[in-house]
């Protein structure tokens, strides 16, 4: 059997020391994707390095925003009073994914770091990028129904599967990481990568370094949220695509908008373009249309994933309606 | 007066067992000594192996033995000259390897997990081989089945559809659908000298017991197959596989009890599927909306292997009246698992295709689908020139369009809205034959008057017990408190495989005759007149005999009356869906099933019955869809993660609803079946719903988001 030691470190320096000096060691969250991987021997590490006593596990408010410990539990993050009232997008983008058991279970971090659900990176038989660097993309002529339409590369074409990224990437959070010399922060929209030539890295974070919290900025879009999940089934399924929108509309006209998507991309996607297209524009179902219009600029489709050039602009403007009250969810 | 106890709605007798934990199925039962069993797929689609390198498998802690081609123990059934060779896939027999994932070794050892890891470190060499698994790149090398019932058939004039007034001519595409009940399938088998017990989930523990005594070439009262508990099987366990057979293969080359459990992703390659099928339809009408022809062509997937065909175009034949009408059936063999019967067979595919193509007809003929159906309603069966035994499908149309809210359908398409969301009605219809099979039922009268009576038959989920339970309750008039039913063991007096929705019709018979004649022979011992209605204590007549107990047999089965009908269940199916224009995101919104089974002998459990049907049919129609890579000939969404089962969110409220006249013919209970039904007709309900919702045909299952947009 693959035997590994296991340690429960009540401090993170402990941690982090056991991370850094070991290749094959991992630290363990609320487990819901190791201990997958670990199953279906994905990954087999030597040293399992359970976080669960560090202290980092609650929601404070600090100057100028709130900071989310790295292990508040998906549930706990999206049903706390603060995140409902002042955040509630990223509330709707948590409680849109997976099921009320995982979302217990899963954490902030663990969520962050989750693996990409591309059938041949979990198939051990077969070729992939992300799991085996140089064995080939078998997503690329294969079926690739789920994959990205922006920033994919002839390597890899596999999406990161979190929605909770997607709010923290439209609310513009920040995520604070420590690591054997020290500790550092970085914008949440740039902690996760592109594919480009090295697809075997989800994102930036490097070995042993722990992602303690995230930090969300004074809450600016309270009223006029949504997020739209389009998937398989009404629970329990992967985004097709997803659609974070948070505005900031001030006398019918939109001040300030927020726009990523999920589903589309090997991060989470952020339509800066779109949202310098909406600014200072009205709130109103044709501008809205227009803006959906920018959505697929740039996008790239393969043989089983064409519709979502289609769905991903059709997702923008029902999120834009919804947030603007022009549509019920 | 006698109290009427069939069709009262009881909760099942072995409901606190399973809830509580205390139903043991196959894989609880602790014998002593147990070691474990795990498969090793092949890796490659096809071609041979020509070495497995078992060492360090067999060096790694616990294991107690890898059983490969090389090594197995033959098995007379599995050999060219037995009497009765097994059929299929035989494991462990030769070299060769069909499709991905067919398993090329067994592992044995201490602990499951053990056997687990020692399972990754067997490594095969092969000599690999061309595969075919593309279905629609071979589908112009698609053969005819053998055997009689898939020869076409012609009634009138072959294609006469194409000359009609007004003609639909379209391809219908199911894909595979995945067996997966929840209970993972678990055998567990122990040899004492050349006696064999098996715990396995099995639909029929007689066919088991013959199945396991050919392939080992001993006679059938060596095997003792029991099944008490079974968590679903929905076709998937009408046979037994070949790693069945491993299992007590394995058992009798260690010596020891040895139990095999399938993993969920294995259930994807190993216990059968409703194969991809391409269903071609021409439907020729004249300008009133009379049939003129119906023109069914079925082109389903099977194993290179083994021949399986999906019992798709049959509906065609007789469940409306055209003058004329042809079907055919075609297979294209190809590198994968070979399919299986599942819910609703290929009725349930068939009628997919057959009312989707209708729905299709009403609007060119802009007719409202129950008139077409009407106009064409079947008084005899047009295919066998028979009465039916009976049939009250007009009455299914009416309660069921009633029950939906028919009357709220707008004929246009796309022309109903709630706030955003577009409102569709549909309906899909289907028939399932009334069988009935010779069957035996033993029942024993104790001292303190309790009756117990055993059947060789199934229960994989129905309530089989609880509705023998309240038949006996109702022909002896007594409490069902005092009367048990067990099934499930194969020593039990000869039940039929339970299939095809014909248990309680032919059990159910068996049943009832014993209980017939044990009143008689009560009657008999009192000095009462035969057939009496004089209700005996049993217990004192048995005491005043001066018997210890009571035990008598009965064999039931239909007799030729019944070759003078046409006997069938039918049902018809409504479905309000909601579509979002812009997400395509669909909501059914609410399912009414109607349903004429003949009587209903426990309206509950038939309810239940009915829902399951319908769970399965929205699978069908929304969720489910198995997804091959053809580069590699193997499951891109293997796994329940990838492959989606409709969630509980996805399920509406369902209305079940039956008619429940009893039929004269077919049994004494008079009751034609549920099982299959149930999901006949489900699925071209919701898209013909999410038609008249949204003006897009989705002719290709299942109607996910990207297809609406
Ligand atoms: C069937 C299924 C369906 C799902 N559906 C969805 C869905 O629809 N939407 C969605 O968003 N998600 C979905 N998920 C994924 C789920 O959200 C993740 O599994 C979960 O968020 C992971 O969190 P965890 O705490 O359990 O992580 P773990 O499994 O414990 O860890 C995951 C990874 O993160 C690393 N890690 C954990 N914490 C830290 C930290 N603080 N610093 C550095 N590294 C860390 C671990 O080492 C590990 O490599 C689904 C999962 C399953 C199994």
């Amino acid at each position: 059997m693959n035997q590994f030691q296991y340690s429960r470190p009540a401090d993170a320096s402990v941690a982090i020391k056991t991370l850094s000096k070991d290749q094959n060691a991992y630290f363990l969250a609320g487990g819901t994707n190791l201990i997958d991987m670990m199953k279906m021997g994905l990954v087999s590490p030597q040293k399992l390095v359970d976080i669960n006593n560090l202290p980092l596990k609650t929601v404070s408010e600090i100057p100028g925003g709130l900071r989310i410990g790295a292990l508040v539990s998906n549930t706990n993050l999206a049903e706390h009073p603060l995140i409902k009232q002042k955040y509630p997008l990223l509330s709707l983008a948590i409680n849109a994914g997976a099921s009320p058991q995982l979302r217990n279970m899963a954490t902030l971090g663990g969520n962050m770091m989750q693996r990409t659900r591309c059938p041949y990176f979990f198939d051990l038989t077969m070729p992939c990028n992300k799991r085996v660097p140089g064995s080939g993309c078998s997503a690329l002529g294969g079926y690739n129904r789920m994959h990205a339409i922006f920033g994919a590369s002839d390597k890899c074409i596999a999406v990161n599967p979190s929605d909770m990224n997607v709010a923290m990437v439209a609310l513009d959070a920040t995520v604070h990481i420590s690591g054997a010399k020290g500790s550092r922060t970085m914008k949440f929209a740039d902690f996760h990568r592109l594919p480009g030539d090295h697809p075997e890295l989800d994102n930036n974070l490097k070995k042993g370094e722990l992602i303690t919290a995230v930090d969300l900025p004074e809450p600016r879009f309270s009223k006029n949220v949504h997020y739209v999940k389009i998937r398989d089934r009404a629970s329990y399924a992967f985004a097709l695509v997803s659609a974070a929108v948070a505005l900031e509309i001030e006398n019918d006209t939109i001040k300030e908008a927020r726009l990523a998507m999920g589903g589309v991309a090997h991060k989470p996607w952020r339509l800066t373009a779109v949202e310098m297209f909406l600014k200072g524009k009205p709130a109103n179902e044709a501008v809205f249309k227009q803006a959906a219009q920018l959505v697929s600029n740039g996008a790239k489709a393969y043989e089983y994933n064409k519709f979502k050039l289609k769905m991903a602009p059709n997702a923008v403007l029902q999120g834009l309606k919804v947030a603007s009250g022009l549509a019920s969810a | 007066m006698k109290k009427d106890t069939i069709g009262d709605p009881m909760s099942r007798v072995d409901g606190r067992l399973k809830v509580t934990g205390g139903a043991t199925y196959s894989g609880e039962y602790k014998v002593a000594g147990l070691t474990y069993g795990v498969l090793v797929p092949a890796t490659i689609t096809a071609g041979t192996i020509t070495a497995i390198d078992t060492k360090a498998a067999e060096r790694a802690p616990g294991v107690l033995k890898v059983i490969t081609s090389f090594n197995a123990l033959k098995l007379p059934g599995y050999q060219p000259t037995a009497e009765k060779p097994v059929k299929g896939l035989k494991l462990f027999n030769d070299d060769k390897v069909y499709f991905n994932g067919q398993p090329i070794a067994l592992v044995v050892a201490d602990t499951f997990e053990r056997a687990t890891y020692a399972a990754t470190l067997v490594k095969a060499t092969y000599q690999t081989a061309p595969f075919e698994t593309d279905f629609h790149k071979n589908l112009d090398k698609s053969i005819v089945p053998q055997g009689g019932r898939y020869k076409d058939y012609v009634r009138g004039e072959a294609d006469a559809y194409k000359n009609a007034p007004v003609k639909v001519e379209q391809q219908y595409l199911l894909p595979s659908e995945m067996h997966n009940p929840m209970e993972l399938h678990v055998t567990t088998a122990f040899w004492d000298g050349d006696k064999v017990t098996i715990y396995t989930k099995s639909q029929g523990v007689k066919g088991s017991q013959r199945s396991f005594a050919a392939a080992f070439g001993i006679p059938l009262e060596n095997v003792q197959i029991n099944s008490r508990f079974v968590g679903g099987a929905f076709g998937s366990s009408l046979r037994t596989w070949p790693h069945e057979i491993a299992t007590a293969q394995a058992a009798k080359m260690l010596g020891k009890p040895v139990k095999l459990t399938l993993t969920r992703e294995q259930m994807f390659t190993l216990v059968g599927y409703r194969p991809l099928t391409i269903q071609k339809i021409g439907l020729g009408a004249t300008p009133d909306g009379k049939l003129v022809g119906i023109t069914h062509e079925s082109y389903s997937q099977s194993a290179v292997y083994e021949e399986f065909t999906e019992n798709s175009v049959n509906v065609s034949r007789f469940l409306y009246a055209s003058p004329n009408a042809n079907t055919r059936y075609k297979i294209v063999p190809l590198n994968v698992g070979v399919p299986a019967p599942m819910r609703g067979p290929g009725e349930a595919t068939g009628s997919f295709a057959l009312e989707s193509a209708l729905d299709e007809l009403s609007y060119l003929l802009k007719m409202d689908p129950i008139q077409l159906r009407l106009n064409n309603y079947a008084d005899m069966d047009p295919e066998r020139n028979l009465p039916w035994s009976s049939k009250y499908l007009k009455e299914c149309y009416q309660r069921g369009a009633e029950k939906i809210g028919w009357a709220n359908r707008k004929s246009e398409p796309a022309t109903n809205k709630d706030g955003d969301w577009l409102v569709g009605y549909g309906i899909g219809c289907g028939a399932f034959g009334a069988y009935r099979s010779a069957s035996q039922a033993k029942l024993t009268l104790t001292p303190d008057g309790k009756i117990n009576i055993k059947s060789a038959t199934s229960d994989i989920g129905p309530g089989t017990a609880t509705a023998m339970v309240l038949i006996a309750a109702d022909v002896l008039n007594m409490p069902a408190e005092k009367i048990t039913f067990e099934l499930g063991n194969s020593a039990f007096p000869m039940a039929p495989t339970q299939g095809g929705s014909a248990t309680v019709s032919s059990v159910g018979s068996a049943v009832h005759d014993v209980c017939l004649a044990f009143k008689n022979k009560m009657l008999l011992l009192a000095g009462k007149n035969q057939n009496s209605d004089e209700q005996l204590d049993y217990a004192a007549v048995l005491k005043a005999a001066n018997l210890p107990l009571l035990e008598i047999t009965q064999e039931s089965k239909g007799d030729e009356t019944a070759q003078k009908y046409s006997m069938y269940s039918f049902s018809s199916h409504f479905a309000q869906v909601y579509v979002h224009p812009l997400t395509g995101m669909i909501k059914v919104k609410k399912v009414v099933a109607v349903v004429d089974a003949g009587k209903i002998v426990n309206l509950k459990t038939a309810s239940s019955q009915m829902i399951g049907g319908a769970v399965g049919g929205i699978g069908m129609a929304m969720t489910e869809e198995a997804v091959m890579d053809d580069r590699f000939g193997k499951l891109a969404n293997g796994n329940f993660a990838d492959y989606h089962v409709p969630v509980q969110a996805d399920i509406p409220q369902i209305d079940a609803i039956f008619i429940d006249k009893p039929d004269p013919i077919i049994n004494p209970i008079g009751t034609k079946g549920i099982g299959e039904i149930s999901l006949i007709g489900v699925a071209a309900a919701i898209a013909n719903a999410v038609y008249n919702a949204t003006g897009k045909r989705i002719r290709e299952l299942p109607i996910t988001p990207d297809k609406l947009i």
